[in-house]
């Protein structure tokens, strides 16, 4: 499985206004349970896990967060982008102390993690390369972000 | 401290879940592994897990931050998600496995 088979329009917002990573978790778990990606379990269980092992992560000039848990709450792999329209206050996964500004949340709902390790690894490259977090950033609606993200992938900027 | 009689090292893996970081993490300890001929093993866990396992490993792997010490040595392996030193990370890894 590509990993641009993960990320769907219909459970990708972009430029989102929300006050707190609760909003963001909320709109993006409302999408993925809507289209069936995930139980109900699903928001408990991603509200704890950040509580105990938050995802903020710490870049360079736009910051991520990746919140996700455990598979049991999964039904089908995939993975919701918002885009926040002003950064939102998380966690660092490194020091959870210390509060991170997040422009860009993807929220991980896999459910077979060795299966789906090239995917995981893609991600991860996906958002150490500044000039696919600002092209994102800057796309409006589901479908131009899932155009940027196939066309990083594709062009051999990561393989 | 030899736990296993082949000498073979088994590292620790884990992250707050045990599915997403860590598998990134472990894919990368097990590629190091290979490449360097490295006599080891990884074992892929969640943080809640490693007190019951430290015994038997003889190293930690993790992207999380530890509720408490343990008696192996850790390598945090933040930089692997990040991009940041992530060099120096292998280096560690290699170290502490070749001992």
């Amino acid at each position: 499985m590509k990993i641009s088979e993960l990320f769907h329009q219909e459970i990708i917002v972009t430029n989102l206004e929300a006050e707190n990573r609760e909003e963001v978790f909320r709109v993006l778990y409302k999408k993925l349970l809507d289209n069936g990606y995930v139980k109900e379990s699903f928001l408990e269980g991603i509200i704890k896990r950040e509580n105990t092992f938050p995802t903020g992560l710490l870049l360079n000039n736009y910051n991520v967060a990746i919140p996700h848990t455990d598979a049991e709450h999964v039904l089908k792999p995939a993975i919701a982008v918002a885009t926040l329209s002003k950064p939102v206050i998380f966690k660092n996964m490194a020091n959870p102390q210390e509060d991170v500004n997040v422009n860009i949340v993807f929220m991980i709902a896999l459910n077979e993690s060795h299966s789906q390790v090239e995917m995981l690894q893609q991600l991860v490259e996906l958002i150490q390369n500044e000039s696919f977090l600002n092209s994102i950033l800057n796309a409006k609606g589901g479908d131009e972000v899932i155009e940027t993200i196939k066309n990083y992938v594709v062009f051999g900027k990561i393989d | 401290m030899e736990k296993d009689k082949n000498g073979r090292k088994i590292v620790l893996v884990a992250c707050g879940t045990g599915i997403a970081t860590s598998t990134v993490v472990a894919e990368r300890v097990k590629k190091l592994i290979e490449e360097n001929g490295l006599n080891a093993e990884v074992i892929q866990c969640k943080m809640a897990e490693v007190a019951s396992k430290e015994n038997e490993a003889h190293l930690l792997v993790t992207t999380s931050i530890l509720p408490k010490t343990y008696s192996i040595p850790v390598v945090n392996a933040m930089g692997y998600l990040t991009g940041m030193g992530s060099e120096n990370i292998d280096k560690e890894v290699i170290k502490y496995l070749k001992e």
